[in-house]
């Protein structure tokens, strides 16, 4: 070891304080924290869930090859991006990535050294929150095309090019791809919190994934209680609830869009706050 | 009282972990060089450092770090620098990376952040190995790389918890003439270690902890001087005729015991007033009747003072 090296000589201050600094360290998160997200062995479990859709899809197109118009198409897609997509690959993904950017960390005991960073910890909050906004949507949206191209492309290729070129194709596309978008930061705000909130995350998230299934069920307020909701409220093509749905008003989207994000902007904050005070205790985790 | 912003002062500080006590009552003004925790397992060592750290919060009391309070990382970590004793790393990361890495993370730009990286991993001896994965690391070159962190951005206080676990002994000397030169150069070195007589070797002052309290703190032989009445400072001379010494020195109203050492060489003093045996024992040696070879404390040092203060609860 070199002893004789001079320590505090050369001595290199972080002068600012601002917007920059933060938006520098925010940087320096997501490079870490990207890296993780898509190339650790945890997001294996990520990959393998976004690919079931479109495996899923692929398989029901070689097996069963439809003949229905292009309307019925827009209809199946509906119910598919609904049930497969939105409420089992984006909601789990989203749990499995923002949970594990504080808990996987707790679990892998190497929280600390970012908790020994001159970092805001509300900096390092947002940081990690972005990188996983940025992992889920890329993901997602990619699994959203990808579906939405396999049901109309695979079959009836001119009818369909008519449909995106011509039709409503783009259109449905565009807001399927901003739900996904927006459910990635609603679901994404709210598992980043329980994975700060609770040891084992698992349980609220289960709590949240049978509350947003019974939301059919639920009276007009209640559902308002809910990410789903304001989600379903922009699907193109409306959907059936069933028989037994208490039916409500889907929410503007000037009201869905804005309101979603306020929210998750107090979760956020909620956030923030909780991890302030948050200690490293990695022998009671 | 000293400067604020100069030393690490805990008010009264407690920590519980539930109604588990972790410290308990702490007061302390650390100033710069080097200050060990010493204690046996679960004694509140690393609940202090992590205290220091802000990784754990008091539950009651005051802990600022050279003036910051240990809730604004943003600052506190701009000064100190913490070797924790996680053995655990961000995964599939090179040393190099991972210094670098959390030093961006610091704010420093990606130029500042390269050249900290080298010169510290240079200061550990570890820049040959800089870009392999920390997970085909030794256990020494994880230390190694863990204090590399620690010291990366040139903090004035650096907290290290058993920094010399996992060392080879030519490492472990190494290690601590780097401490030395740090605290030559005004940091504040607050370690943590088992092993007494390396404390000993390089520590400026001790605080000793047992059960969440702290026992004693200060310099060793301040500390050692201060039980000098529960516990009478041991001085072994070596000389011709032990007898003829004891019979001369017994006159003395603060010698406790005089024992003849079994190769019938030496002899054995017990004293409450080691300072006025010596003057005693000057006198005594000025007459010519008895050559001394050699004058030396036997219980001055940490080991002594940790059996007397820790080891006999």
């Amino acid at each position: 070891m070199s002893a004789n090296a001079e320590t505090v000589q050369s001595r290199i201050e972080i002068k600012d304080a601002s917007f920059s600094l933060w938006l520098r360290q925010v940087g320096a998160i997501l490079r870490l924290e990207l890296k993780k997200n898509f190339f650790s062995r945890r997001s294996v479990l990520v990959y393998l869930l976004a690919l079931m859709p479109i495996g899923l899809l692929t398989l029901v197109e070689i097996i069963n090859p439809p003949g229905r118009t292009s309307q019925q198409f827009l209809s199946i897609y509906s119910i598919f991006y609904n049930a497969m997509i939105l409420r089992t690959v984006v909601f789990f993904g989203c749990a499995w990535i923002f949970m594990n950017l504080f808990r996987g960390e707790i679990v892998d005991r190497s929280l600390h050294y970012y908790f020994l960073s001159a970092v805001r910890r509300e900096v390092l909050v947002a940081g990690k929150y972005i990188s996983g906004l940025l992992t889920s949507i890329v993901l997602f949206t990619t699994v959203t095309v990808v579906c939405m191209l396999l049901v109309f492309f695979s079959h009836y290729y001119a009818e369909s090019s008519r449909l995106f070129l011509d039709g409503p194709g783009m259109n449905h596309l565009f807001w399927y791809l901003t739900i996904t978008v927006l459910a990635c930061i609603g679901y994404g705000a709210f598992f980043l919190v329980v994975g700060l909130f609770f040891r084992n995350p698992i349980i609220p998230a289960l709590v949240l994934y049978g509350w947003e299934w019974i939301n059919f069920l639920l009276p007009p307020l209640l559902k308002k209680i809910s990410v789903i909701h304001y989600l379903n409220s922009l699907v193109p093509v409306p959907l059936s609830e069933g028989p037994f749905a208490v039916v409500a008003e889907p929410t503007p989207a000037w009201i869905s869009i804005p309101g979603l994000i306020i929210v998750t902007a107090l979760v956020l904050f909620a956030a923030g706050t909780r991890i302030r005070r948050m200690e490293v205790r990695y022998g009671s985790d | 009282m000293r400067n604020p912003s100069e030393t690490i002062i805990f008010d009264n500080v407690s920590k519980f972990y539930g109604e588990i006590l972790g410290v308990n009552r702490v007061s302390l003004e650390i100033p710069s060089g080097i200050t060990s925790l010493v204690g046996p397992n679960g004694a509140g060592k690393t609940t202090l450092m992590n205290l220091m750290t802000g990784l754990l919060r008091p539950t009651r009391g005051k802990l600022t770090v050279l003036g910051i309070p240990t809730d604004r990382p943003e600052l506190l970590f701009r000064k100190l620098g913490y070797c924790s004793q996680f053995d655990s790393f961000p995964r599939g990361l090179t040393g190099r990376e991972f210094i670098n890495s959390f030093l961006m993370v610091s704010g420093f730009t990606r130029r500042q952040a390269g050249d900290l990286t080298v010169k510290a991993l240079e200061r550990v001896e570890l820049l040959p190995a800089a870009d392999r994965k920390i997970g085909a690391y030794s256990k020494g070159m994880r230390q190694r790389v863990r204090l590399a962190q620690s010291i990366a951005h040139q903090p004035s206080v650096l907290i290290l918890d058993e920094p010399l676990n996992g060392l080879d002994p030519m490492v472990r000397a190494e290690t601590i003439a780097l401490f030395k030169q740090f605290a030559a150069d005004g940091l504040h070195l607050i370690i943590s270690s088992h092993i007494l007589h390396e404390v000993d070797m390089m520590s400026d002052r001790v605080v000793l902890l047992n059960n969440g309290y702290v026992v004693a703190e200060g310099a060793i032989h301040g500390v050692r001087d201060e039980m000098d009445v529960e516990h009478p400072a041991q001085i072994l001379i070596r000389c011709d005729q032990p007898s003829v010494l004891a019979s001369r020195i017994f006159q003395h109203s603060d010698i406790v015991e005089a024992r003849v050492h079994d190769d019938r060489q030496g002899l054995f003093v017990k004293t409450r007033s080691p300072d006025q045996f010596y003057l005693s024992l000057n006198e005594v040696v000025a007459q010519g009747q008895i050559t001394v070879e050699s004058i030396a404390p036997v219980d001055d040092d940490l080991s002594a003072v940790y059996e007397y203060l820790i080891g006999a609860q």
